[in-house]
């Protein structure tokens, strides 16, 4: 039995009856670290002496004044494109190897605003481009339910912390499904919100118009807290939206009595693995009993988004990643002749070939000549996908769909070719693209694997997505099940 | 029929100011020949009269009082980088040795 075993609310009152001391949190994501952080392998920068000087400060407070916010003295971890002033952000790229940020992500402000405890920086893709975590400059991550499998990405390390119990939650981001797709791998609760409600300001962008923050958590009540705490709009964001923050825990009634539910055919069709199907079917009958409906519907420029996000998240990243040039931070190359000798070694040395192929790829979608055939035709490919969204939408509350098409896969099972790789965003992609918000719940598991159900919203409505993914979650036991690390005690 | 050539692959590197070997030109043509052949897929679709969507949400020019506000010690910000003098970023010569 861990201590992140409990929910958040629990641990919170009996912090609050001072039965329990911000140390011991802190030391249970150490203990747990020191036990299975060699096989997971999901840190890149570990903060121990900050950690647990902050928690003895806590403590002390603690002492002299009892009335502290839900979230006071939580361990979590932060996906390492998040800036965190003082402590190490890398993106898990060669480029960024000893990058010092000089200033916190909002998130991260906010995050202190609720006194919760940094453990360290989590392992990814690299600038999370990625969905397996390979991509990563230094070190793969592995799943805890299986360790000769991926953990996802590209927020692969955050979504594996928190299932193998190094902390009680993490912040991962994502772009074209890289909090829900290793979210679904690893048998956790993770939302990627609707674009604009929380700050990207101290995100390293990839692509800007799709990447969004949010929250990994064991359970959807967790993930509502976590939410509450980093959304709103923020001056240093000019694309975060100055919309109210409703109060999300508040909407877990459990009741989806007449809640009409959309299934998009496509998201059932061809390369969906009949495990997955059979696991969204099941769901759906889990919501069918509690009063919702459903029906099918089709999205029928789904097919389209793959390639519509590969050409635009390219082309934006390309643009973003060129602030990369070994002049202000970062590496550089010790022999340049001159200065564009200088830029093209530099960034040749630094990035790794995911991310190289993404700013080729993006170069040649904006070049001259080619922009109106790619980058053009795609944003216009957006408005369709767009659309199909809308259309669903003005009938149905939610669309529900799996959150990938298989189970986790092997490691080093796809990554020599893109194409393949590429077709596990399939599902994810288009919720970015029309820049709706969307969770993934555990809803199964295929060989001891764990699947994740998907479940998209309207435009600012994370609060309905809390309230059917935790009546679901309350309805089966799914996220009680913990991977049995081999050989972890 | 190969849509992107090892000439264009070079080009585009240069573009992005990426120093790339013969061997690397290779690998990235035939990758991103077919990472642009799928995306061809989109030709399927007729968009002469849909508006491209930049944003996704329905925001205009975001204003702000144009307030000036001291902007990061000069100390913080030369902190990383690779090579500083004078209080200033160092970077090799433009036209070479």
């Amino acid at each position: 039995m861990s201590l992140f075993d409990h929910k958040v609310s629990d641990l919170h009152e009996l912090i609050h009856k001072k039965e329990l001391k911000v140390s011991d949190l802190v030391e249970e994501s150490f203990k747990r670290i020191a036990q299975v952080e060699d096989k997971v392998q999901a840190f890149l920068t570990l903060d121990e002496e900050q950690a647990r000087n902050t928690a003895k400060v806590m403590d002390d407070k603690l002492a002299s004044d009892s009335a502290k916010g839900l979230l006071f003295g939580m361990p979590i971890g932060i996906k390492d494109n998040i800036v965190t002033k003082g402590l190490r952000t890398t993106c898990a790229s060669k480029i960024l190897e000893n990058f010092d940020p000089i200033y916190d992500a909002t998130v991260v402000q906010k995050l202190q605003q609720a006194e919760t405890v940094t453990i360290g920086k989590l392992n990814m893709d690299e600038f999370a481009m990625g969905s397996s975590n390979e991509n990563s400059g230094f070190k793969k991550t592995y799943n805890p339910w299986n360790l000769e499998r991926v953990p996802g990405g590209s927020s692969g390390g955050s979504a594996a912390a928190v299932a193998a119990g190094e902390v009680l939650f993490s912040l991962g981001s994502d772009t074209g499904g890289s909090i829900r797709q290793p979210a679904a791998f690893c048998g956790v609760v993770g939302l990627k919100p609707t674009y604009g409600r929380v700050s990207r300001f101290g995100l390293v962008a990839f692509a800007s118009s799709l990447d969004q923050i949010g929250p990994i958590t064991r359970t959807v009540e967790d993930n509502a807290y976590l939410l509450q705490a980093i959304s709103g709009v923020d001056p240093m964001d000019s694309t975060s939206a100055n919309v109210e923050v409703p109060d999300f825990a508040a909407a877990m009634t459990g009741d989806v009595k007449g809640l009409k539910i959309a299934v998009p055919k496509e998201y059932l069709g061809e390369g969906v693995a009949e495990s997955v199907r059979q696991s969204v079917l099941d769901a759906l009958k889990v919501l069918e009993k509690h009063g919702a409906v459903w029906e099918e519907v089709s999205l029928p420029h789904s097919k389209y988004a793959l390639a519509t996000y590969y050409l635009l998240s390219s082309s934006e990243a390309s643009a973003n990643l060129a602030r990369f040039d070994g002049v202000r931070y970062g590496y550089r190359t010790p022999d340049a002749e001159n200065l564009l000798d200088m830029y093209k070694k530099t960034r040749a040395e630094g990035f790794g070939d995911e991310v190289k192929r993404r700013i080729m790829l993006g170069t040649f979608a904006l070049s001259s000549g080619y922009y109106d055939a790619y980058y053009k035709k795609a944003q216009k490919v957006r408005t369709l996908i767009k659309q199909d969204f809308e259309n669903v939408f003005a009938n149905y509350d939610v669309i529900i769909g799996p959150t990938t098409p298989t189970p986790a896969f092997k490691i080093g099972e796809n990554i020599e070719d893109p194409m393949t790789m590429y077709v596990n965003d399939i599902l994810t992609i288009p919720v970015n693209l029309a820049g709706v918000p969307a969770i993934s719940v555990p809803c199964g598991f295929d060989g001891g694997l764990p699947l994740g159900l998907q479940i998209i919203g309207k435009h600012f409505d994370e609060a309905l997505l809390y309230r059917v993914a935790h009546a679901f979650e309350q309805a089966t036991d799914y996220h009680k099940q913990k991977p049995q690390l081999e050989g972890v005690k | 029929m190969s849509r992107i050539s090892t000439e264009q692959v070079k080009h585009v590197a240069n573009l992005a100011r990426l120093a790339i070997s013969e061997e690397e030109t290779e690998k990235f043509t035939k990758q991103l020949d077919a990472i642009i052949t799928f995306a061809e897929q989109l030709n399927e679709l007729d968009t002469e009269n849909v508006a491209p969507t930049y944003h996704v949400l329905d925001m205009k020019n975001v204003l702000r009082e144009d307030m000036p506000k001291p902007g990061l010690p000069r100390e913080e910000v030369l902190k990383n980088a690779p090579n500083v003098q004078d209080g200033q970023f160092k970077v090799p010569a433009i036209l070479g040795e």
